[in-house]
């Protein structure tokens, strides 16, 4: 790692009572705050709110107690328990933790333990983590809101007649309602970017390959990538920073060192070129938009010049995603069958066993797009379908390397419209994929993105902007960002 | 099977039933003697307790992501090498169908862009066999069903599934059509079983699994179009194999002359009845769905790689028995070679006759007394060597060799003269020789009056005489060259 929070944060501490993962690692550190305490202060919240909000599928309270007093443990001792100390994170539910459940928010996987961590889970236990449980999301990550799981939807913390987002709804709301600092989500279309969004927090999709996905339970391995939520621009470049790195066994892990992010965070944009999309897909609220052009100013501000960048492709890229998503989902989620783990509905023979078992353990949207998946790589239509979204895959990627020819990074709005009611697009596939129409270009390029909160919608709703840069741009696109969040905290949160 | 088209090479019609023409391409797949399995680091090892080596990818636990064994790829590579392949860059797909010994419901495998393509092997007698391909992918688990019949999923109580062999590296060879006869069916693999142990790829036991052997089979009229193939699965010996391939050619046949049409099907062996039986027809094969293997990065061997391998790979059986052949002057194909060959005791024989003794009679000694012995027989090639010698050089008959090569044999070695002594094998000199053959003579004057007659058989009664006389220690050849000289 390239930076340690070892230093009392020039931030925005509260008092003595440390806030962000950055302080509190230190804090722990430093021996001037218990990781107990720390996680104490937020299971209080959870207790409080979890009711209204289910951020959660799982609490492990007991669990974290016990990680939290050894890491407590290891401060007295004089030992340093890593740059994570005591900081508490939530997972999403769909990597795997040793011997404890991990569901998907499906029926399918009831009664799973899985026998091994995920690698990201186990890099940040070495570091001193403490995980405070397992966060709902859209079964299988399937979904923008949330309503998706078989657990129940995830609310809104910032007004809970309104969804979270998805599908790392769960992570996103925990961060939002202050259960942990900061969580990890996973990203297949947007699903830690958009939520991220709606809910007002930071959440950062990195380069595919930067971070590990053993042990993510698979939607579409060729576009999944784990990513974390904070509240402020420094804590995901932290966690970021800690789970980042080669895993020999991910075999599409990038072979190289953890990314080096803290250490840019106060470079500013002087010089740095920021694209805007002249011709970006359309449809996005005013509000959404009027905030876009806010954060160009703001850029524009602090020395930076926007650069127009054409990227003709990306009206096809929802659909050419509707296609390769489900594809490889159809072929990862085959598995579930009822034979070797989670549920089984016995039949009177295999066939009718793995039929009886699928159909009572997956929801509608899964059952859709597994259907969707078999039918894109079936004989006759493989090539009018699949084959042609992997074109369009390539079309988008080098319609980016020509946009990022002349700009560091694009500047786009995450989501085109702020946090929904819950029900409003429950029962329209298509209103719902809409959600995701400026997030998935990245996933099938593989580039990095992140939304950062700039300010909020009329109705006090909050609104993200999403920075893009290209394969391992990581490092202009955080300077961007710290440079968004600046702008906001020195106008106290009005733009 | 490959997208690839199939080329025929032509049958020289040497070989017909009723008038019916053989075309038959084998699909063999081979277990790898890796030490861990495809993409896992659980043991690759047959035999063990059930569900002993299995782990999260083993068992495709959600989560679980493959890493390729580099070991394997290597042995892929010298299969390939050493069948004459191009190794080329290539991708896993991913072969996706529903089985319950089938852990992630579909199975790693190489579709359009395989590791070996466009070889061939050459069966001993000469004739090259095209190999279409050589590809790695990952093995199921083992099914056991229980209850019901014949071993069926169908119909049975309940089934017990095995993942030790799950993801266990195989490597498909597919053969092109070439195959013109039962008996080429059988020398091919039987080549390539030989091949691949040379190689070191794999043990390649037909009878453990770990060489599965599948026929595709179909016939025509000499000139005639392909005909429509079935697919024989289920053999599981080289004998099998060349008895299920005939019984398929003469169903089809009978079929055609009935003048009913050939289904496309894969049909199964039963060796028990010796018949083919429909196992499924194309209208109920599975749609695949290959699509890239998103949990891999494409497989590229750098020049480097390939040609350490092609450098590492040990002599192959055809130019083993081309070796020997020009050592011991026995043809490449004939059974002694091939027989020893086989064995791996080739270099045996060359060290014999490297220690003195004549190659030929080494040859034929190792043939018929080390069917025991592995490829490092236990006699020290010198104290046969000295046998031999013994032997050409007249002290030994060609029986009392016998007699002391099995007691080499069975000591592990020893001094042939002092074997040779014990056994009161003492070389007769001419002239003691000589007063055995007058005095035979003399017992038998009507015998030697029809020999000077030039009645040869009667030369018999008097070898039979002699050889009594000398206990068996006179030399066959030079009591005839002696009764030919007395003779004039």
């Amino acid at each position: 790692m390239s930076a340690t929070p070892t230093t009392t944060s020039s931030g925005a501490s509260s008092g003595n009572t440390p806030t962000t993962a950055f302080e509190i690692a230190a804090a722990v550190r430093a021996g001037s705050v218990k990781a107990i305490e720390v996680l104490e202060a937020h299971l209080a919240r959870i207790a409080e709110r979890e009711s209204d909000i289910h951020a959660f599928n799982l609490v492990t309270a007991d669990a974290a107690r016990e990680s939290a007093r050894r890491i407590d443990g290891m401060v007295a001792a004089g030992r340093d328990p890593g740059a994570l100390a005591g900081v508490p994170i939530a997972l999403k539910d769909n990597m795997c933790t040793r011997g404890v459940p991990t569901t998907c928010s499906s029926r399918i996987l009831e009664g799973w333990k899985p026998p091994y961590d995920a690698t990201v889970v186990s890099r940040l236990a070495e570091l001193g983590a403490v995980s405070v449980g397992k966060t709902n999301l859209d079964e299988f990550a399937m979904g923008s809101s949330t309503e998706n799981s078989a657990f129940g939807v995830t609310l809104n913390p910032r007004d809970i007649s309104r969804v979270a987002g998805g599908s790392s709804g769960g992570s996103a709301a925990a961060v939002a309602a202050a259960f942990a600092p900061v969580s990890l989500g996973s990203d297949t279309g947007g699903s830690i970017r958009q939520p991220a969004a709606l809910c007002g927090v930071v959440g950062v999709k990195p380069t595919y390959g930067t971070v590990s996905r053993y042990g993510l339970v698979a939607f579409a391995s060729s576009l999944d990538q784990i990513g974390p939520f904070s509240a402020d621009v420094r804590d995901s470049a932290l966690i970021l920073e800690s789970i980042s790195g080669h895993d020999p066994m991910d075999s599409t892990s990038i072979p190289q060192g953890p990314l080096d992010l803290l250490s840019v965070l106060d470079h500013g944009v002087k010089g740095m070129r920021i694209g805007r999309i002249t011709d970006m897909p359309e449809g996005a609220d005013p509000d959404v938009l009027e905030r876009l052009e806010a954060a160009f100013d703001a850029l524009r501000a602090a020395g930076a010049t926007i650069v127009d960048v054409e990227l003709p492709s990306l009206k096809y890229g929802l659909t050419a995603y509707y296609l390769i998503a489900p594809a490889e989902a159809s072929s990862n989620l085959a598995r579930y069958d009822g034979v070797r783990y989670g549920r089984r509905v016995d039949a009177v023979d295999t066939n009718s066993m793995y039929m009886a078992t699928r159909a009572a353990g997956f929801g509608d949207e899964v059952k859709r797009r597994i259907m969707l998946g078999t039918y894109a790589l079936s004989a006759g239509y493989y090539d009018a379908y699949y084959g042609k979204a992997l074109k369009v895959r390539r079309l988008i990627s080098d319609d980016f390397a020509r946009a990022y020819a002349t700009a560091d990074v694009l500047l786009t709005p995450t989501s085109p419209i702020p946090a929904f009611k819950v029900g409003e697009k429950a029962d329209d596939p298509l209103a719902m994929y809409l959600c995701d129409v400026y997030t998935i270009p990245t996933n099938l390029a593989g580039h990095p993105a992140m939304s950062v909160p700039f300010g909020t919608s009329r109705d006090g709703l909050p609104i993200g902007v999403q920075v893009m840069a290209s394969t391992l741009g990581e490092q202009p696109m955080f300077k961007a960002a710290a440079a968004l969040e600046r702008h906001m905290n020195d106008a106290g949160g009005m733009s | 099977m490959s997208p690839t088209e199939i080329v025929v090479a032509p049958n020289d019609g040497s070989y017909l039933i009723d008038g019916y023409e053989l075309v038959c391409g084998l699909e063999v797949h081979v277990e790898l003697a890796t030490a861990t399995k495809l993409f896992s680091a659980s043991a690759n090892r047959f035999g063990d307790e059930p569900n002993t080596h299995i782990d999260p990818v083993t068992l495709g636990l959600p989560g679980a992501l493959p890493v390729l064994n580099r070991h394997a790829v290597e042995l892929a590579m010298r299969i390939g090498l050493a069948l004459n392949c191009t190794v080329q860059p290539s991708t896993f797909h991913r072969k996706n169908y529903f089985y319950p010994d089938m852990p992630k419901a579909y199975q790693i495998s190489q579709y359009d862009q395989p590791i070996n393509i466009d070889g061939w092997l050459e069966l001993p007698g000469g004739k090259r066999i095209g190999v279409e391909r050589a590809h790695l992918e990952e093995d199921t688990g083992k099914s056991t069903h229980i209850g019901g019949t014949g071993g069926r999923i169908h119909g049975s109580d309940y089934s017990l599934i095995d993942f030790n062999r799950a993801g266990v590296p195989l490597v498909e060879i597919v053969g092109r059509p070439d195959i013109a006869t039962p008996d080429e069916a059988k020398q091919y693999v039987t080549e390539l079983r030989q091949i691949l142990v040379a190689v070191g790829a794999s043990d390649a036991k037909m009878e453990e699994g770990s060489m599965r052997c599948d026929a595709n089979v179909s016939v025509r009229k000499p000139g005639a179009p392909l005909g429509t193939r079935c697919e024989i699965k289920n053999v599981n010996s080289v004998r099998s194999l060349g008895r299920a391939i005939e019984y398929e050619a003469r169903r089809q046949i009978a079929l055609i002359e009935a003048g009913e049409s050939i289904r496309q099907e894969t049909r199964h062996w039963d060796e028990t009845d010796g018949r083919t039986h429909t196992l499924r027809t194309k209208e109920d094969a599975d749609d695949y769905r290959y699509f890239l293997e998103p949990d891999l990065v494409p497989l590229a061997p750098d020049a480097d790689w390939i040609e350490a391998v092609r450098a590492a790979l040990p002599m192959l059986p055809r130019e083993r028995r081309s070796r020997l052949s020009r050592a011991t002057g026995a043809a490449a194909d004939a059974e002694a070679v091939m027989v020893v060959v086989e064995r791996g005791q080739d270099d045996y024989v060359l060290a014999v006759a490297e220690a003195g003794a004549d190659a030929t009679r080494a040859l034929v000694h190792v043939k018929e007394a080390y069917a025991e012995q592995g490829p490092r027989p236990s006699v020290p090639a010198a104290d046969l060597a000295r046998m031999i010698v013994m032997e050409t050089g007249g002290k030994l008959t060609s029986t009392q060799a016998k007699t002391v090569l099995a007691e080499l044999v069975a000591n592990g070695g020893g001094d042939a003269e002092a074997i040779a002594k014990s056994n009161g094998f003492e070389a007769m000199d001419t002239s003691a020789l000589e007063a055995i053959v007058d005095e035979a003579i003399a017992a038998q004057p009507d015998a030697w009056a029809k020999y000077c007659s030039g009645e040869e058989k009667a030369m018999g009664a008097l070898v039979g005489a002699i050889m009594k006389a000398s206990k068996g220690k006179a030399d066959g050849k030079a009591v005839t060259a002696l009764l030919q000289s007395k003779r004039g």
